[in-house]
């Protein structure tokens, strides 16, 4: 990294639940990452690592008793931290779009997808009624909906699953936004409809010049679509290098234990090894490095102190006492190690 | 749209039948001769002989049933048992104030019930929030004669703000209005209080929210429409309560109107009178089940046109 330039950049985010008893929820605990300008970024991690709060995050959608406690957002060298409501909704769906998990739930049973899409030009644009419903038509045929004259006066129950998410797609772009955050984009669609979906953004993004972070738990995904990926682990990042290098050469144990659960074709695999235990919940988190407990490699160390996120070679990161000089376990599982 | 309701009004058709069959069999089903108690219980049987055929009692049913719907779609209910003026005449003033009555109270309970719901959801678990909800219940555990009577008490006898009977001038429709639409504005207040908070939690309320909608335009535009469906069946289903409820209330406020006229055609018997009143309130409580419908059908695109 370093040559790239950043569009955005997260540092030590740090956002909480506040409950009622008075206990406090760490959902996202210090994570740090930087989107290049026009890359994808991936954000990976099974239920519950708070990827998807991390992306809520960014637009400050958080709802009570959800608060952001610390850390930076900087985009564009802004802290939107520091942004107050007024200056945050002109970043959401003009600067930076969301799409999101559900196609279904996620537009307004009660207006039409014309009238839901026109009302990005109306609040960010200003424009009339004419003047939107031709750039409606515009986007509907950019993101692939057939015959978009009569879609617009339809309600989204009478659209596809896939249809849908078009929409979604059409109303996140409709201001030509410098970003995109993608929550799950596919996960409730069809296999087919997803390559399409995935193919769209992909295009799209080309021809908007956007940068994309690509939110999932699918690493199939982030191998199609991603430039760098950021594995998350329990509210932190784990792992950060570029994809390549991600699946050729992981690090984390956690990072190679969820590549050797997934099937793949690009090497040799004997069977799938799922990865023991589940994700600790919120108030049995352990005191050292999150994944310890369920590490095949933890030392004594691993279960107190918690690692870093270090540099590691060429724009890598890792948060494993592994790859540190201070690693007193099995020299023999630095083996990754170039 | 215009087909969906043409559609409706057709289906109306034959409630509307229902109701008339009813409310003439209403008149042969209940024991005692009203041929005997039109002229008296001492009249000499040939008084009665006569009226029985000036009313049409000696033919076949289904042949008195067509003479007396004849004559209801001309709006003719015949005469009243108690005057022998025609009841039409008597019912058509009774009704515009009841008309009235409904209408403001209806009015009150949708605004008030709305807001107080509204800013009960939005501010949930607040001092706002808590006292709102404390005040419907009470409004909703309140008979409303009793809540007539010390409105009554407080505003036209002690304060003297208003007069405490009658109705036409504005000051005496306050009380009545808000002692009729009170139950009404409680119960829609706790539906749009519950609707709101679950349409909140929904994936397109984010989504507007992502968008970039201010919070203002997300609650009246974007969650409003939705949480208002459930609320329309209730604020119809209370349409049936008010109707009774305006009997009370007449009867507290000496109200000229048609509650007060059923009770009193009922206890003297007054059968046409009876039939008159019952099927006026019929039509009426079908109408606006009409009008819950169109609303529902504007509120919620996936009801079928043709349903």
């Amino acid at each position: 990294m370093g040559k790239e330039e950043n569009i955005l950049s997260v540092k030590d985010l740090q956002t909480s639940f506040f409950i009622d008893d008075g206990s406090e929820v760490k959902a996202v605990d210090g994570v740090t990452f930087d989107v290049p300008k026009g890359k994808t970024i991936g954000i990976v991690g099974e239920s519950g690592s708070g990827k998807s709060i991390t992306a809520l995050s960014i637009l400050k959608l958080i709802d009570n008793p959800g608060k952001i406690k610390g850390g930076q957002i900087l985009y564009k060298g802004d802290n939107l931290v520091d942004y107050n409501e007024r200056k945050m909704r002109k970043i959401r769906g003009n600067q930076i779009s969301m799409i999101f998990q559900e196609p279904m739930t996620s537009l307004n049973p009660t207006y039409t997808v014309g009238e839901q899409i026109s009302e990005s030009y109306k609040i960010h644009q200003g424009l009339g009624k004419k003047e939107s419903k031709r750039k409606v038509i515009e986007m509907l045929k950019l993101v692939g909906i057939p015959s978009p004259e009569k879609r617009i006066d339809q309600y989204p129950f009478e659209l596809s699953g896939g249809m849908r998410q078009r929409v979604m797609i059409a109303m996140a772009l409709a201001c030509r936004p410098e970003m995109l955050i993608a929550d799950e984009p596919t996960t409730a669609l069809d296999v087919t409809i997803q390559a399409q979906i995935l193919e769209l953004i992909k295009e799209l993004q080309d021809e908007l010049g956007m940068s994309v972070i690509m939110i999932t738990h699918d690493l199939g995904v982030v191998a199609e679509t991603c430039d760098y990926v950021a594995v998350m682990y329990c509210g932190k990042v784990v792992e950060y290098a570029d994809v390549r290098t991600l699946f050729k050469n992981p690090r984390h144990p956690y990072t190679v234990g969820l590549l050797n659960s997934l099937p793949r074709s690009d090497v040799d695999q004997e069977e799938l090894i799922p990865i023991k235990g589940t994700v600790p919940s919120p108030d049995e988190m352990p005191t050292g490095c999150r994944f310890a407990p369920r590490c095949p490699f933890a030392t004594e160390k691993c279960h107190n102190e918690l690692p870093e996120l270090e540099q590691i070679g060429l724009g890598e990161q890792i948060r494993c006492w592994i790859y540190t000089d201070e690693w007193t376990g099995d020299p023999e599982v630095k083996v990754y190690e170039p | 749209m215009i087909t969906y309701i043409i559609r409706r009004i057709f289906q109306l058709i034959p409630v509307l039948f229902g109701v008339t069959i009813l409310v003439f069999l209403m008149m042969h089903l209940t024991p005692g001769n009203p041929a005997q108690l039109m002229a008296g219980e001492t009249a000499p049987p040939e008084v009665v002989e006569r009226i029985e055929k000036r009313l049409g009692l000696h033919d076949p049913l289904p042949v008195q049933y067509v003479n007396f719907l004849k004559k209801v779609v001309t709006l003719d209910f015949g005469v009243s048992m108690r005057n022998s003026l025609p009841i039409i005449d008597e019912l058509r003033p009774k009704f515009w104030v009841t008309i009235e009555l409904a209408i403001y109270s209806t009015l009150l309970s949708i605004f008030m019930g709305i807001i107080a719901g509204i800013v009960s959801a939005v501010r949930k678990y607040s001092f706002a929030d808590v006292a709102i909800m404390l005040v419907a219940l009470f409004g909703l555990s309140m008979p409303n004669f009793w809540l007539g009577l010390m409105l009554m008490q407080w505003f036209s006898i002690n304060l003297g703000w208003f007069p405490p009977t009658g109705w036409g001038s504005p000051g005496q429709v306050v009380l009545p209005v808000i002692t009729l639409g009170t139950a009404g504005a409680a119960v829609i207040a706790r539906m749009t209080r519950s609707s709101m908070l679950e349409v909140i939690s929904q994936d397109y309320i984010r989504t507007a929210r992502a968008k970039g909608v201010r919070e203002r335009v997300i609650i009246y535009r974007h969650a409003l429409k939705n949480a208002l469906i459930p609320v329309v069946t209730v604020t119809g289903l209370q349409f049936g309560t008010l109707l009774s409820g305006t009997v009370l209330t007449e009867t507290v406020f000496a109200i000229n109107g048609m509650g007060r006229y059923v009770i009193d055609s009922i206890m003297a018997r007054d059968f046409p009178a009876v039939q008159a009143s019952i099927i006026v309130i019929s039509i009426m409580f079908v109408l606006v089940n009409l009008i819950v419908d169109i609303s529902y059908r504007y509120l919620n695109k996936r009801i079928d046109l043709n349903g």
